[in-house]
């Protein structure tokens, strides 16, 4: 065996380029394939130990319905009437600019469960540890991540102050709680929250006995109960499709990198079959030569397993503050920004390096299973062989383009979405090697003179070898469209947008009742104040789901701004009485409301009579009259102010409110930080898939570079008749070039509506099913000029090599393929 | 009037420098035919890629008519070739993407000299009326190689040179290529140099020479 392997690695010595292009597309599909899952499981590693901390999705809680706070008086109630219950508070800090979220718990009646509570997780409130007393006992302690200590600049030296001007315990680091996120007694955080005597919710040990007293019966505050994996499972739901998302992308990446590996080793099977054969005549059986075959192919997967699970920690290093900013953003998730991996993730690197060369070379090894030794007599028909490929990708890209039609029909859901995604791209790379035979063939049809003749018929020839290379580019160049059309349209859609939503030229936010009364009076006098615009806000659920409910006031601001995606004629006037709301198109997507609709908020049953835009809000929102809102759910708290100005007075109303009301930059924000903060956000998430965009690209371009680099060897047996007949070597180049160039230029162009395409699933399926939004479908021409230009230098660049190389190359090369020993 | 005077080729191989050529003469008269034998090794192949202009001499002259040929650089050799010479290989070298019709007229085409009732009588001579739509790969080897002797004789070049064009054909099949061939080049009035080993071959044209260790003996 070890002479049968030796034999076939001396092939690889002799075309070392073929071993660097296989080596390159294993090392560039595992690289980005375990670099996006890097990103993926960092991130629900997160959610995860947020969902561990106080017991994981056995635990119930009790709260009210509006998820408002409430007297600690029910733990107490509770307790007495044999229920074994944990009090939480749970609020908002902000702390060196940041958001901070406080956790307050009683560790001594935490569910056994919770991450907090057991001392194997080395905690550092174990009632073994010293820190126990001091996290219970007033000054008390806290408990945080170290990245979140490094991310807010906060050390265990010196005290920690919140924006409020509150001290907060003493810090101390420990590993089991989430980054974003600080722990500490009940009664610390009632403190620090300004909630004295208040609760959000009790946990329900669920491996405590239960106790016989109804729930009605024990207390007198009306709480009811709800799963925690309902809570943990939100922020899972809400960020599925982001993890999807670049889930689908990684898949992409390693599916193109797969054209690289797939392209090489069908090419050094070809070269290697008279070897193959030589082999099987001294005696090698057929099943011995495809072990030997398997093990070089496994080692070299390893190979390039082991350098593109390395290349992959990198790319994702370098994406991982992104991505968690941009998770922060928009789903308000805490990700450490910093990248910890597990054994598990390395060996699913290289399995998968291991299963992608397999599948790339599962047709090449069959063959060398089945292979005659004596086939060599055979003449080699590539012509039948090439109509026969092209007719059988017609038929699967027909069947996959009939799939993508009935499951956008008759399907439902994101991986539906996704489906109907793969089943169009694929369908799209099958069918454009029949579609640029096509247009080859009407080229050569009307062909002027004997080398325009050739050209195009030497391209329609050329197209086995490269058709592989352009599926990659056209997949690369599809994608980037699709995706490219989505981003701009969702920027151009969600600046309009945030151009009229946003008509307050400053806006208060995070303010308790007292402060919220204070600085309406205040305002309500003053002279450079036009409008006041007040919202009360409560968080309710709705089917499972999380929903704010906004209240506001009844404005013109409103009535000639706001913009509708639905909405009756006479919304506003109907939104002043009881019984009208607005509801958010995401929520209306996710409960399938439409206008006129009623839906049930605890007792009240209002109608719709607007669905409105909200893009990058992955809750869903109702907004209703200010009064209503309080009349039905009194413990509504104060949901900021839009105080509109004229433009030149902004500054020194600012700088009044910040003198009258100490008011911070998270309080108070003027119109233009506040677009550009949310712009902003949004930017951090496209920089993420504008980064995998060009890696993707560079694989397309990476493919074409290694598929020409190996077929101009071989193509010397079709340019040496040319050149005998009185072709010069530049003018063989330059039309070598110029075919390279025509054939990425038609793909690029077939790309075009391809993208466009992918462009409509991802708006019109994806998104919808995503994120609950669906935008208005905007062309970006330009894009198409710069991608189709992008590909025509990528196919000049890769091209370049092989071309110089035909242009110098000696006349002795060229001679040997007319000698008797070619 | 092909004339070759002193003509010298080496080669450089991890060996050494090999002397391929080492002062080969030669001179053929306008319409005349002549066979090339010699060994292998001996430098036949070289002495007519040296002709055809698809190599340059280290030394020597080739005289085609007036043209120094040696003296030509790269893309004058290839001018050359396309409009006054024709070449046929053993190995056909046809263009396996176009078909035989196209094939046939691609060197006249390339040299502006398209005639089309000269490319109807060569077809129909050579036998290749029934193939044209056909592509290379889908022929006989005899019809090949016939496809390539059109080929180079559809410009009607002043010099058609052979190198083995019977070599990967059956004796009776290579005859048969071989009178065609002939009686072609006498209807154009081209001048002929051909090499092969097969003596039968070989007497059927006017002269025979035979190389020897790089000369003409």
């Amino acid at each position: 065996m070890i002479h049968i392997l030796k034999t076939l690695l001396s092939h690889w010595r002799r075309h070392p380029m073929q071993l660097v292009a296989l080596l390159v597309g294993l090392t560039i599909a595992t690289a980005l394939w375990s670099g996006v899952q890097a990103l993926n499981a960092q991130a629900r590693d997160s959610y995860n130990k947020a969902a561990q901390l106080l017991g994981g999705d056995r635990v119930e809680s009790l709260t009210l319905v509006n998820g408002a706070l409430f007297s600690d008086k029910a733990f107490a109630e509770l307790r007495r009437a044999g229920w074994i219950v944990s009090p939480v508070l749970e609020g908002q800090v902000r702390v060196n600019g940041k958001s901070l979220r406080v956790i307050g718990i009683d560790p001594l009646s935490l569910p056994r469960a919770a991450a907090l509570a057991t001392p194997a997780t080395g905690t550092e409130i174990s009632e073994d540890g010293k820190g126990f007393q001091s996290f219970l006992t007033r000054p008390w302690q806290s408990l945080i991540a170290l990245s979140t200590m490094e991310q807010f600049g906060l050390g265990t030296d010196a005290p920690a102050i919140t924006e409020t001007g509150i001290t907060l315990p003493a810090l101390t680091a420990a590993e089991n709680v989430t980054p974003g996120i600080l722990v500490m007694d009940v009664g610390a955080a009632q403190s620090v929250l300004e909630a004295v005597g208040k609760l959000s919710r009790l946990l329900i040990d669920p491996d405590a006995k239960t106790s016989t007293t109804p729930l009605e019966d024990a207390t007198s505050i009306p709480l009811q109960r709800t799963s925690e994996s309902e809570v943990s499972g939100d922020l899972n739901r809400l960020t599925d499709s982001f993890h999807l998302n670049l889930t689908a992308f990684g898949m992409l990446a390693f599916l193109v990198g797969l054209f690289i590996v797939y392209s090489a080793i069908t090419l050094a099977f070809e070269q290697r079959l008279p070897m193959l054969r030589t082999l099987r005549a001294c005696g090698v059986s057929a099943l011995t030569l495809t072990i030997a075959l398997l093990l070089e192919l496994l080692t070299l997967a390893l190979i390039g397993g082991i350098t593109g699970v390395a290349l992959g920690y990198l790319i994702a290093v370098a994406l991982m503050p992104d991505v968690a900013t941009s998770l922060g953003g928009l789903y308000g998730a805490q990700v450490s920004g910093s990248l910890a991996l597990s054994p598990s993730w390395w060996s699913a690197g290289l399995g998968m390096s291991m299963i992608g060369a397999l599948a790339a070379s599962s047709y090449s090894l069959a063959k060398a299973y089945w292979m005659p030794p004596l086939a060599t007599a055979q003449r080699f028909a590539w012509r039948e062989a090439q109509e026969r490929r092209l007719n059988w990708q017609s038929g699967i890209a027909l069947a996959l383009l009939g799939l993508a039609i009935i499951l956008y029909l008759f399907g439902n859901g994101l991986v539906v979405g996704f489906a109907i995604l793969a089943a169009l791209l694929v369908a799209g790379a099958l069918a454009l090697p029949p579609l640029l035979s096509l247009i080859l063939r009407v080229g050569e049809s009307h062909a002027g003179g004997p080398v325009s003749q050739w050209f195009w018929a030497d391209s329609r020839m050329q197209l086995s070898g490269l058709s592989v290379a352009l599926m990659a580019m056209l997949l690369a160049l599809a994608a980037n469209i699709g995706v490219g059309t989505m981003v701009d349209g969702f920027r151009k859609t969600f600046n309009d947008w945030l151009d009229q939503r946003l008509v307050a030229e400053i806006y208060l936010d995070s303010l308790d009742e007292t402060r919220f009364d204070a600085v309406m009076s205040w305002l309500d006098l003053r002279e450079d104040v036009t409008v006041l615009l007040p919202k009360n806000r409560v968080d309710v659920r709705i089917e499972g789901w999380p929903v704010r409910v906004l209240g506001f006031v009844d404005h013109e601001s409103y009535r000639d701004y706001w913009p509708m995606k639905a909405a009756n004629p006479d919304l506003w006037d109907a939104v002043l009485s009881d019984e009208a709301i607005l509801v958010s198109e995401q929520l209306a997507q996710r409960l399938t409301l439409r206008l006129d609709d009623t839906i049930s908020i605890g007792e009240w049953q209002p109608r719709i009579v607007g669905i409105y835009p909200d893009y990058g809000n992955p809750k869903g929102q109702i907004s209703a009259n200010i009064d209503t809102v309080a009349h039905y759910f009194p413990d509504a708290g104060p949901g900021g102010i839009g105080v509109r100005t004229d433009d030149d007075n902004i500054e020194s109303l600012m700088e009044a409110l910040r003198t009258q009301f100490n008011f911070t930059g998270s309080e108070m924000i003027d119109q233009a930080s506040l677009k550009a903060f949310s712009k902003g956000i949004f930017e951090k998430t496209f920089a993420v898939t504008a980064a995998l965009n060009v890696l993707t690209m560079l694989v397309a371009g990476i493919a074409m570079f290694m598929s020409l680099l190996t077929l101009s060897e071989m193509r010397l047996p079709q340019l040496a008749p040319l050149w005998a007949g009185g072709l010069t070597r530049r003018k063989l180049a330059m039309l070598e070039l110029g075919k390279t160039i025509a054939l990425a230029l038609f793909t690029a162009m077939l790309a075009v509506p391809l993208g466009l395409l992918v462009a409509w699933c991802l708006i019109a399926v994806v998104n919808v099913q995503a994120f609950g939004w669906r935008l208005p479908f905007h062309v970006f021409p330009y894009q198409w000029i710069w991608l189709v230009a992008l590909a025509i230098l990528t196919a000049f660049v890769a091209s370049l090599m092989p071309t110089l190389r035909l242009r110098t190359i000696a006349p002795m090369r060229l001679l040997r393929v007319f000698a008797n020993e070619r | 009037m092909l004339i070759v005077e002193d003509l010298h080729k080496t080669y450089s191989t991890p060996q050494g420098p090999l002397p391929v050529l080492r002062g080969a003469n030669l001179t053929l008269g306008d319409g005349e035919t002549l066979a090339m034998m010699g060994d292998s090794g001996s430098g036949k192949s070289t002495l007519l890629h040296l002709v055809a202009g698809l190599d340059a001499a280290d030394a020597g002259t080739i005289r085609l008519g007036e043209t120094d040929i040696a003296a030509l650089d790269d893309a004058a050799r290839a001018l050359l070739r396309r409009n006054r010479i024709g070449v046929v290989f053993q190995q056909f070298n046809l263009i396996a993407s176009l078909t035989v019709q196209a094939n046939l007229a691609f060197q006249a085409k390339l040299a502006g000299r398209y005639d089309e009732s000269w490319q109807s009588e060569l077809t129909e001579r050579l036998g290749l009326s029934d193939v044209g739509a056909r592509y290379p790969e889908q022929l006989s080897g005899g019809q090949q190689q016939r496809v390539a002797i059109g080929r180079a004789l559809a410009a009607r070049p002043e010099l058609l040179l052979t190198d083995e064009p019977t070599g990967n054909l059956d004796v009776e099949t290579g005859e048969a290529v071989m009178q065609l061939t002939l009686d072609l080049v006498a209807r154009t009035g081209c001048t002929l140099l051909m090499v092969t080993h097969s003596a039968s071959i070989a007497g059927m044209l006017a002269r025979q020479v035979r190389l020897d260790r790089g000369r003409l003996v």
